[in-house]
């Protein structure tokens, strides 16, 4: 679809913990589709500090509501402002923004997400399974409190954990979860989070030559690709991140 | 029916609106927002004689009403502009200026001769203002005398319109004007990014790979203001206002210090449809206070 710029209205925002909510929006019209990996452009009102608007992640997108969800780490004043909307509110979206993860191969996936890293792989469960592939997926937090979304992850595909204080699931780094013993046994990772976890588990993608596709967050202005600051510097040089990504695969990529 | 349309030499745009450089990309961008075409003209991204790959990430910090960019001209060269981009943005029905941009004045010329050729292009924007280049750019509209090299050298080349952008990073933005004006600038346009810099406090490091980079936006609105103000007493050339545009309030606002048309830069990137809803709102201001023309507010502050 064509990229627009609407008003989505506030059904609820769901409070996680102190540091991450979830905004549910209504769609404008029917015609609004989204791909999994693909982001929005999220305006702010009423921040003294915030200019720009935020780009957020898809983290889930029920067609059959017409219903967009936002998973929102509450990171400075911007974010804060978002999390104090609530049901009626309007919000300016720019939208649909970015490519979109490439799963339509795969048969046997693994998903990882660290910390809020999580956010676009909820999308991506439901439309793998929807086409019958039944994915696993690691989830890797600091802590108990930073693991979140359990029941709505287990519904599209089996949910491991770590921690690294070892409070939920296995203790340790996400690349330090058992899983790694034997990662062949998967066809494709999909991967989002701080980007040196991303790197840590590209490397081993890498090694044991699997397929792997990584989430990029690079800083942007515009999400269209006219500023030209979110740029990631890859095998075809300098590319914009909100339009020939966010979904990078690991091959392409200078790491 | 209110006249919107301005002139600049002898080049008609039918309201006086463009997109700054930088913050529109090659126009095809925003298609899907808005009707190209609804504008006085654009200007595309700075291009330079050899494709560069700009500066490394990061590249942006957020300030306070504004922003910092350290992107450094990323663009793919002028035969590439030419033959690969030229193509799919000749047909807007608006002016499609080229900014040009360079590190030695050889380059520009070359940059100029090219564009001379092509039919659909009937402006450049000369851009001697870059901040986020080393070697160059910026250096070109420090001082009165390399501006003067590279603008006449730049003129005898180039036949058709062309408009020259300056740096605020001066201490005196007239005597830079006059001497663009001199050497064959048929406008000015003003103002380029402030320089600026950016820091986080946490990890102790500047923000922006560069250290230092443009600071566009809000926050740089009364500093433009006050150099098209400036230099519109002392030359007799159109200026073309920018710097902090977010709505068409601030654009009358530069109408109002002299500028003769304006460009929307920054704003772009907050709503992509906002160029073309300053028009509209030009129109709507010129209604409301019963003026015929967009020349019957240029220059008309009251003091």
């Amino acid at each position: 679809m064509l990229k627009r710029t609407s008003d989505f209205k506030v059904i609820r925002t769901k409070s996680l913990n102190e540091e991450n909510f979830v905004l549910d929006l209504l769609c404008p019209d029917k015609e609004c589709n989204f791909n999994p990996g693909q982001f929005v452009n999220v305006s702010v009102e009423h921040s003294k500090t915030s200019f720009l608007r935020r780009p957020i992640s898809v983290h889930d997108f029920r067609k059959s509501e017409n219903i967009l969800s936002l998973f929102v780490q509450i990171v400075g004043d911007g974010t804060r402002q978002l999390s104090l909307l609530s049901e009626g509110d309007k919000v300016s979206l720019i939208y649909p923004l970015g490519n979109q993860f490439s799963y339509s191969e795969s048969k046997k996936p693994l998903l990882i997400g660290g910390g809020c890293g999580v956010a676009p792989l909820l999308f991506l469960a439901r439309k793998m399974s929807e086409t019958g592939v039944k994915p696993d997926i690691l989830i890797g937090a600091r802590s108990l409190k930073n693991i979140l979304l359990l029941e709505e992850y287990s519904t599209f595909g089996k949910v491991f954990t770590i921690t690294e204080d070892g409070t939920h699931g296995e203790k340790g780094m996400v690349t330090q979860h058992s899983l790694f013993e034997n990662l062949k046994k998967y066809d494709k990772i999909f991967v989002c989070g701080p980007n040196a976890m991303m790197k840590a588990i590209a490397k081993v993608a890498q090694l044991e030559n699997i397929n792997c596709e990584v989430s990029l967050e690079n800083t942007m202005a515009c999400g269209i690709g006219a500023c030209l600051c979110c740029v990631e510097d890859t095998v075809k040089g300098h590319v914009c991140v909100c339009t020939e990504g966010p979904i990078f695969n690991i091959k392409d990529l200078k790491w | 029916m209110v006249d919107l349309s301005i002139k600049i030499k002898d080049l008609h745009f039918k309201n006086p609106v463009m997109t700054a450089s930088g913050t529109f990309g090659y126009g095809t961008e925003f298609e899907d927002f808005m009707n190209i075409s609804d504008l006085g003209g654009i200007i595309v991204k700075g291009t330079t004689l050899h494709h560069r790959e700009g500066n490394p990430y990061p590249r942006m910090a957020e300030t306070a009403s504004g922003m910092l960019n350290a992107v450094g001209l990323q663009n793919k060269g002028v035969d590439y502009f030419i033959e690969h981009i030229y193509p799919q943005i000749r047909h807007y029905q608006t002016n499609v200026i080229v900014n040009v941009s360079g590190s030695q004045v050889e380059d520009y010329v070359q940059v100029a001769e090219k564009l001379n050729d092509l039919e659909d292009i009937p402006a450049i924007e000369l851009n001697i203002s870059c901040p986020n280049v080393k070697e160059g750019g910026m250096a070109f509209g420090t001082s009165c005398a390399s501006a003067q090299t590279v603008i006449s050298e730049v003129r005898k080349a180039y036949k058709k319109t062309m408009i020259v952008k300056l740096s605020p990073n001066v201490t005196d933005i007239v005597s830079i004007a006059k001497t663009a004006e001199d050497n064959g600038a048929d406008a000015i346009s003003l103002i380029n990014t402030l320089l600026g810099m950016a820091i986080d406090a946490e990890k102790r490091k500047p923000i922006l790979s560069t250290v230092t980079g443009g600071l566009s936006g809000p926050a740089v609105k009364p500093v433009a203001l006050r150099m098209v103000w400036q230099v519109s007493k002392a030359v007799k050339v159109p200026i073309i206002g920018l710097g902090g545009i977010m709505n068409a309030q601030d654009a009358i606002e530069f109408f109002l210090a002299g500028a003769t048309g304006i460009q929307v830069g920054t704003a772009n990137f907050i709503d992509p449809a906002i160029s073309s809803k300053i028009v509209i709102g030009i129109e709507d201001y010129l209604k409301r206070h019963h003026f015929n023309s967009i020349y019957d507010i240029i220059g008309k502050l009251e003091m």
